[in-house]
């Protein structure tokens, strides 16, 4: 018994924009004697796009207009129609996350993309979906080595490490290819913000390669440092994005890297191949001690974000969950983890509980009963962490009656301030996208 | 060199590539080795309690002594009950692996041999009967006689169930009284309430002692039930001896063929838990009083 999902991902980044299909297959992975245990078991690529310019209206606004045209163009390419798409991904990432506009065309987008198809942001879901999307999570599970993942954009590096197979901690940093635009003749043509300070230049001074590598140099010293094989320098502070996590440096860890700039380390390109700085980024990574030790690119270069985004953003509930009068999908429902968050939220929320491993008959009764009264008239959102999401959903529903709204989901784990949201069963089992950052919190 | 010392030289290699030289006798080179005290260990007196072996989490345990590396092993470990990671005390298990292998072993045959308390039933509400079997050993060695009621049981039966219940809950000891000990009442009020959910009413839940999975169907020849739901005790393994499986028959009758039965089964507090396992249950239920089939039958209905 298997079911298949097209998911679709969709990385609106600080230059680029792309799209692949993908076709998540969902698999029943306990025998035919036991409960169901679902899983995604298999992550094929049916289509990637070519690689878009990220099309803008001026210099603080991204064309909405122009991005559904892709979409739309795209979508004819791979020879899909709307409907057939089941879930999916939208990311908004780097500089262009910080566009006036970019929430608005980011949901705009979503919902016009397909029904499940959720909008995302943030630099940590970025590194967290760039990690999945190049391989390096799996790879860190296959070995069980510990592995820094860098995503080196456009406008920023998404790290991520991974200690067995799980991603512990995310940063983001502001070293990227195109902090300079540089025309044919070697004039600047831009010059990020982030390197005031850093950099001499303005634009439409001239540059030459020694110059810009040696900036790209300097930025590399901030990645040295994250990766724990420089010592920190105050100067570096100023490159770390406003939204950026804690990562403490690792030691030994293997370094491995995506994004565009990726392809410029092992394989040198002409200084102004790209009209920017990445290949001379990319040499300056080769030649730094990020390089020394053990390291590898990702199976996914420039597309490991967007490949995250559409591979690796469903997940699924576990396989017995209960729900009654819930229309699919439920979207951004804000994740709170107690009674009295929840009572301060305006609308809908999920409450969030680690629930009991095996409970008792006693334990799940008295449990029902306390939810019942700490959701009050809101539609009953629930997310446990353990096995017990059917009996306990149940249990509600006996005590609200049948025209109560129930949802009651286990094997997930959310935080406070996380954002869910729920699609349309696939089998037994639900799929979910949690969400932990949405812009401009 | 003379052939001589050609000879003495390749005798003496040969003594140096065995150690030493075989005494005359085999086994006359044997030393009583002496039995070395641990002066860290723990001095018991009588009365103490030795700690409880049986009470160590198996998945945590990890015995290898000088590991490359322990954390990766235990990781690794934390995702199967199987006994690895032991380590060993010369070529023989160590005592902690050899002591809990026992325990575990004979937790097993308490779980098949031990009967549960006398009052089991009418402490939790169920109805008190008995198959043919009149031991035991002779539950264990005659399966025939699990299977199916005297008269007077039959009689017990049909005086309470007088008209045919669409659902009829069963319990029995099976092969695990542990199992239904631990398993069967939170199972069981768990499919209750899935089952009121769906608007399905549930009778009188019986309870039947030296129970076989076969012992459903003669309840459905004396009840006439629409279904059968057998929460019954596993065959104890080394991992678990708490283990319940729910068999779910439609139109239950004695000779009712084996793939006519919906299984869901590893029901223990490792596997799926019992209130979970008992909501999934209930669902399924609904689900085969629905397409009015169970087994092999519902499976292919659900390809369909």
């Amino acid at each position: 018994m298997s079911e298949v999902l097209l998911s679709v991902g969709l990385d609106v980044g600080t230059t680029s924009s792309q799209m692949v299909l993908s076709e998540l297959t969902v698999e029943n992975r306990a025998g035919s004697l036991a409960v169901p245990e679902m899983e995604i078991a298999q992550r094929k690529i049916l289509y990637k796009s070519p690689i878009h310019f990220t099309p803008l209206l001026d210099c603080d606004r991204v064309d909405g207009e122009k991005l559904r045209e892709i979409v739309d163009a795209e979508y004819e390419k791979a020879g899909i129609r709307k409907p057939e798409v089941d879930t999916g991904a939208i990311i908004i990432t780097g500089e262009t996350s910080r566009k006036e506009n970019a929430r608005t065309v980011l949901e705009q987008l979503s919902g016009y993309a397909g029904d499940f198809v959720v909008a995302t942001a943030g630099p940590d879901l970025e590194s967290v979906l760039a990690a999945k999307g190049a391989g390096a999570v799996e790879y860190g599970e296959k070995t069980g080595k510990k592995v820094l993942h860098m995503d080196i954009g456009g406008g920023t590096s998404n790290l991520a490490l991974i200690e067995d197979g799980v991603i512990t901690a995310t940063a983001c940093l502001n070293v990227g290819g195109r902090l300079l635009k540089i025309r044919p003749d070697g004039c600047l043509s831009y010059v990020s913000p982030v390197l005031e300070g850093i950099f001499g230049k303005k634009a439409g001074d001239y540059v030459n390669r020694e110059e810009v590598l040696e900036l790209a140099r300097e930025l590399v010293q901030a990645l040295e440092a994250a990766a724990g094989l420089r010592e920190k320098e105050s100067w570096m502070a100023g490159l770390k994005t406003a939204e950026s996590g804690v990562l403490e440096p690792p030691e030994g860890a293997v370094i491995s890297f995506s994004g565009g700039v990726a392809d410029c380390i092992d394989a040198a390109q002409p200084w102004l191949a790209f009209g920017d700085m990445g290949p001379e980024l990319g040499r300056a990574i080769r030649e730094s001690r990020l390089c020394r030790g053990e390291y590898r690119l990702g199976e996914e270069t420039i597309r490991a974000t967007v490949i995250g985004a559409g591979c690796h953003s469903a997940r699924l509930s576990g396989s017995t969950v209960f729900y009654q009068n819930i229309r699919f999908p439920l979207k951004n429902l804000p994740v709170v983890e107690s009674a009295e968050r929840l009572r301060s939220l305006d609308g809908p929320g999920v409450l969030a509980l680690p629930g009991e491993k095996s409970p008792e008959y006693r334990q799940v009764a008295r449990l029902a009963a306390e939810i019942i009264r700490s959701f009050g008239e809101r539609p009953v959102y629930l997310a446990l962490r353990e096995d017990m999401a059917k009996a306990l959903g149940q249990q509600i529903a006996l005590g609200l009656g049948q025209s109560a709204q129930v949802l009651c989901i286990d094997r997930v784990s959310l935080r406070e301030g996380d954002y869910l949201d729920v699609g349309a069963p696939v089998g037994p089992a639900l799929p979910v996208v949690i969400k932990t950052l949405i812009l401009n919190r | 060199m003379t052939k001589q010392e050609l000879t003495n030289m390749v005798a003496e290699i040969l003594s140096q590539m065995h150690g030493e030289t075989q005494p005359k006798v085999k086994g006359s080179d044997y030393k009583t080795v002496l039995y070395q005290t641990d002066e860290n260990a723990k001095q018991y007196h009588d009365g103490d309690f030795v700690p409880d072996v049986t009470q160590l989490d198996l998945r945590k345990l990890y015995l290898v002594e000088d590991a490359a590396d322990a954390e990766k092993f235990k990781k690794m470990k934390e995702k199967t009950p199987a006994r690895l990671g032991s380590g060993k005390a010369g070529p023989r298990y160590k005592t902690l692996t050899m002591l809990r292998f026992r325990a575990d072993h004979a937790a097993a045959q308490d779980a098949v041999f031990s009967e549960l308390d006398a009052d089991f039933a009418k402490e939790h509400d169920l109805l008190p009967t008995k198959t043919r079997c009149s031991s035991k050993e002779e539950y264990l060695t005659r399966p025939d006689l699990g299977r199916c009621f005297d008269e007077n049981n039959a009689k017990t039966i049909k005086g309470v169930i007088d008209t045919p219940p669409r659902v009829q809950l069963v319990v029995g000891d099976g092969l695990s009284s542990a199992a239904i000990r631990a398993n069967a009442m939170d199972c069981l009020q768990s499919i209750r309430d899935g089952l009121k959910i769906r608007g399905i009413e549930t009778g009188k839940t019986i309870f039947v002692k030296y129970c076989r999975v076969g012992a459903g169907d003669a309840i459905g020849d004396i009840t006439g039930c629409e279904l059968v739901c057998v929460l019954v005790g596993e065959r104890p393994g080394l991992v678990t001896d708490k283990s319940m499986s729910a068999y779910i028959t439609y139109r239950p009758h004695t000779g009712v063929s084996e793939s006519s039965r919906t299984v869901v089964s590893n029901i223990h507090a490792q596997g799926t838990p019992a209130v979970e396992a008992g909501a999934y249950v209930a669902e399924l239920i609904g689900k085969i009083l629905t397409k009015k089939v169970s087994g092999v039958g519902l499976h292919l209905e659900e390809a369909r």
